[in-house]
């Protein structure tokens, strides 16, 4: 066990949708970073990382807020999301943004390196083997697009999964597919949006396990929410860093 | 062929709700996916020969021109002759005008997606000439009205045995019959006159090799040698882009093409066409043509989009998306469907006038991971989103809200108070549930799925109190 504190630093990116609608995911990832022997800042005037934006093509909103989180972040060794697709916006799209302003381009570069999704964090970086939490009770593992793609994030939350005793891991099938989540898609084209999410439900299903875990908060909405519109309100939908840090009950 | 992408959301719903189809999409669903995975695990090298690949298609975009004078010129020292088509219309004309020259009353075709684009078949029967598809794919598409296809690969992707044999019965009058070898024989049969009464061959081209100026095609049915080599003419019909160096890079290419579509190591027929019938040839055409066709394609050269002039059109990327696998090729509302055709069908027919196309995507990047040639799909789609709102194509209400998004989020004292404000209406809305049942500001949430319940709190607002309470 690292003392508390003694590896530096560690700045947590809330992101707005944790900030909005399950801050628990963040207090929970406080405490893991925290046990992880980092010291957990949250620097106060942060928002968005402006993924909304650059999705939809609005470039000049997406580097506005760009060059507040660089200015905001920039100072710390490590950058941590519990979202594989903000840390995905920060590490490979962020430089994109300033392809013609070589000063910012080299600030969101450097960012980027030192910007991390959690588990990825917890894993790669903290070399963490040891979680605080513990559940009862089998959890399957939705791999969500952005951070299996983007930033390779697959054996890592397993890895930590594993290590927890009372938990039985099943991988459901196809847990690479997209959930149909998509940002705004899910909101613009609804019916492919419902369709997608229901496959991805019926996975769940079948696999058997009483939970589902994943690293984003799009799909985690996405997912409980068509879960729940189905009538199914026992497969509980868990953010991978309140499983980890023993945030959440598990079957008793 | 018309676009018809701006009807996009219509067609999607029809394609949602039609039963059948929906049945012979989730039949075939994953099996070209799965079948690919197994050939890349077993061929050590993909990685490899994906990173040549597409470095050769990328090396003959800095210098097509090049490439392409030297194809014509060996083409011609060959005994072809190279017509060079501004657009579908051009090609349609020009091959018309070739078909008049030499007496030509039918045309047998091997696939062609080019042939597609330009809507030759039209055009052919208007001028009084008689198209036959013998690709059976596409066989099967012609004699169900002109019915376009919807997939680049599996043209029949979208219909089950039953309906194929359902169709064959009426337009055949034959008896009805599922065993798909009996189909085949059946179209055989039909097709195989056709082959030896046609005056003109015309197929498309997966490659056209600079260095002895062939064109390339790969398939897995007769009939592509059969177009080619039977009739007095033969016309190879494709897009500028298509032309390689060497022999050598058609080697790789081959070796990468048929895995990602079918996950074969080798198609059935991979035949290197090199001019017409020379003195003492058995077989062959007496005259042999090229059109290559620009269409948009020339344009695409050293702009942010050139990337996508490397496909193969090998299918990886439709096989592999969610969203084309929900709603089928038709859907897509032009020739190129899934990942591939939202980027070129708003290249070649306008940003205007496929404006869902961009957006109908979850940016799940799947495409992007299989593409052979790496053609990173969800960026261009989100170059091509970026250029509507440049051009002011959105509608207002989403380029507002993002713009306030961003104008929010960027005064954090502002932006604290939204959230805490929003999180108080969504709680208000729940009425004390965990979840919101509907809810007017994202009315397609709720029309799929219910929105769970905030918490009572923004995180802000809980860390502050955590702090001042602890004095952490
Ligand atoms: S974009 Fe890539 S994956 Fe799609 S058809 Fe072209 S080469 Fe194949």
């Amino acid at each position: 066990m690292v003392a508390p504190g003694s590896r530096g630093e560690v700045a947590l990116f809330v992101t707005c949708l944790v900030d909005l609608m399950r801050p628990s995911v963040a207090f929970s990832a406080l405490k893991l970073i925290e046990a992880a022997g980092y010291v957990a800042v949250v620097p106060e005037a942060q928002t968005c990382c402006g993924q909304p934006g650059y999705n939809s093509g609005d470039t000049a909103a997406a580097r506005a807020l760009a060059c507040k989180f660089i200015a905001e972040f920039e100072r710390f060794p490590y950058v941590v999301a519990p979202s594989g697709s903000c840390a995905g916006t920060v590490r490979t799209h962020y430089p994109d943004l300033f392809a013609d302003e070589p000063a910012w381009r080299a600030r969101a570069e450097a960012l980027a390196a030192k910007t991390f999704e959690l588990t990825q964090f917890l894993v790669d970086v903290a070399g963490v083997t040891e979680v605080p939490g513990d559940f009862n009770g089998s959890v399957t593992y939705h791999d969500s697009c952005s951070g299996l793609r983007e930033l390779g994030v697959k054996q890592q939350p397993r890895a930590l999964l594993d290590r927890m005793s009372g938990v039985k891991r099943i991988e459901m099938r196809e847990c690479e597919d997209c959930c149909g989540f998509g940002g705004l898609f899910a909101v613009k084209y609804p019916d492919i949006s419902g369709a997608i999410v229901q496959r991805k439900c019926e996975a769940i299903r079948g696999s058997g396990a009483y939970a589902v875990a994943l690293g984003d908060l799009g799909c985690m909405m996405n997912i409980e929410g068509r879960l729940r519109r189905n009538g199914d309100e026992l497969t509980q939908v868990i953010h991978i860093a309140e499983l980890l840090a023993g945030d959440v009950g598990g079957q008793g | 062929m018309e676009v018809r992408s701006m009807h996009f959301v219509s067609r999607v719903r029809q394609r949602l709700e039609d039963p059948e189809l929906q049945r012979n999409l989730k039949r075939t669903r994953g099996r070209n996916a799965a079948s690919r995975a197994a050939a890349v695990a077993a061929f050590p090298d993909f990685d490899a020969v994906r990173a040549r690949a597409t470095e050769i298609r990328a090396s003959v975009l800095r210098d097509l021109d090049v490439w392409l004078e030297r194809f014509e010129q060996k083409a011609i020292e060959r005994g072809a002759t190279v017509l060079w088509a501004r657009d579908g219309d051009h090609a349609c004309e020009l091959i018309i005008d070739i078909a008049r020259r030499h007496g030509v009353r039918t045309v047998v075709k091997s696939k062609s997606m080019v042939s597609e684009e330009a809507g030759l078949n039209a055009a052919l029967e208007a001028a009084g000439i008689r198209p036959v598809e013998t690709d059976l794919g596409e066989y099967i598409l012609q004699i169900n009205d002109n019915e376009p296809p919807s997939h680049i690969i599996m043209p029949v992707i979208h219909k089950s045995k039953e309906q194929v044999s359902e169709l064959f019965a009426r337009v055949h009058g034959t008896a009805p019959k599922t065993d798909i070898e009996a189909l085949t024989h059946e179209a055989r049969a039909v097709l195989r006159p056709e082959f030896l009464g046609a005056d003109m061959g015309l197929s498309g081209g997966n490659f056209l090799v600079a260095e002895t100026g062939s064109v390339a095609i790969v398939t897995n049915e007769g009939n592509g040698r059969l177009c080619t080599t039977l009739p007095r003419v033969h016309v190879a019909l494709t897009g500028i882009e298509k032309v390689i160096p060497t022999l050598e890079d058609l080697a790789t290419l081959l070796r990468i093409l048929p895995r990602s579509a079918t996950g074969q190591a080798i198609t059935n027929y991979v035949s290197m066409l090199t001019g017409p019938k020379q003195a003492g040839d058995a077989d062959g055409p007496e005259h042999m043509y090229f059109v290559l066709v620009d269409g948009g394609r020339a344009d695409l050269l050293g702009s942010e989009f050139e990337a996508m002039l490397r496909c193969i059109r090998c299918g990886a990327c439709m096989n592999h998306c969610p969203v084309y696998q929900t709603i089928g090729g038709h859907s897509y509302g032009w020739v190129y469907p899934g990942p591939m055709g939202s980027v070129l069908t708003p290249l070649y027919q306008g940003l205007d006038k496929a404006m869902d196309l961009p957006h109908a995507a979850t940016l799940c990047n799947q495409c992007g991971v299989v593409c052979p040639v790496s053609i990173p799909l969800p960026d261009l789609m989100r170059t091509l989103r970026e250029k509507q709102v440049e051009r002011g194509l959105r509608p207002w209400s989403e380029r507002i809200a993002t713009k306030l998004w961003a104008w929010v989020a960027a005064r954090p004292k502002l932006y604290a108070l939204g959230t805490r404000v929003a999180v108080r209406y969504l709680r208000w809305l729940a009425d004390g549930r965990d979840r919101i049942q509907v809810m007017g500001v994202a009315p397609g949430w709720t029309a799929e799925r219910d929105f769970p319940a905030p918490a009572a709190k923004t995180f802000r607002e809980l860390y502050a109190e955590r702090r001042r309470g602890g004095g952490q």
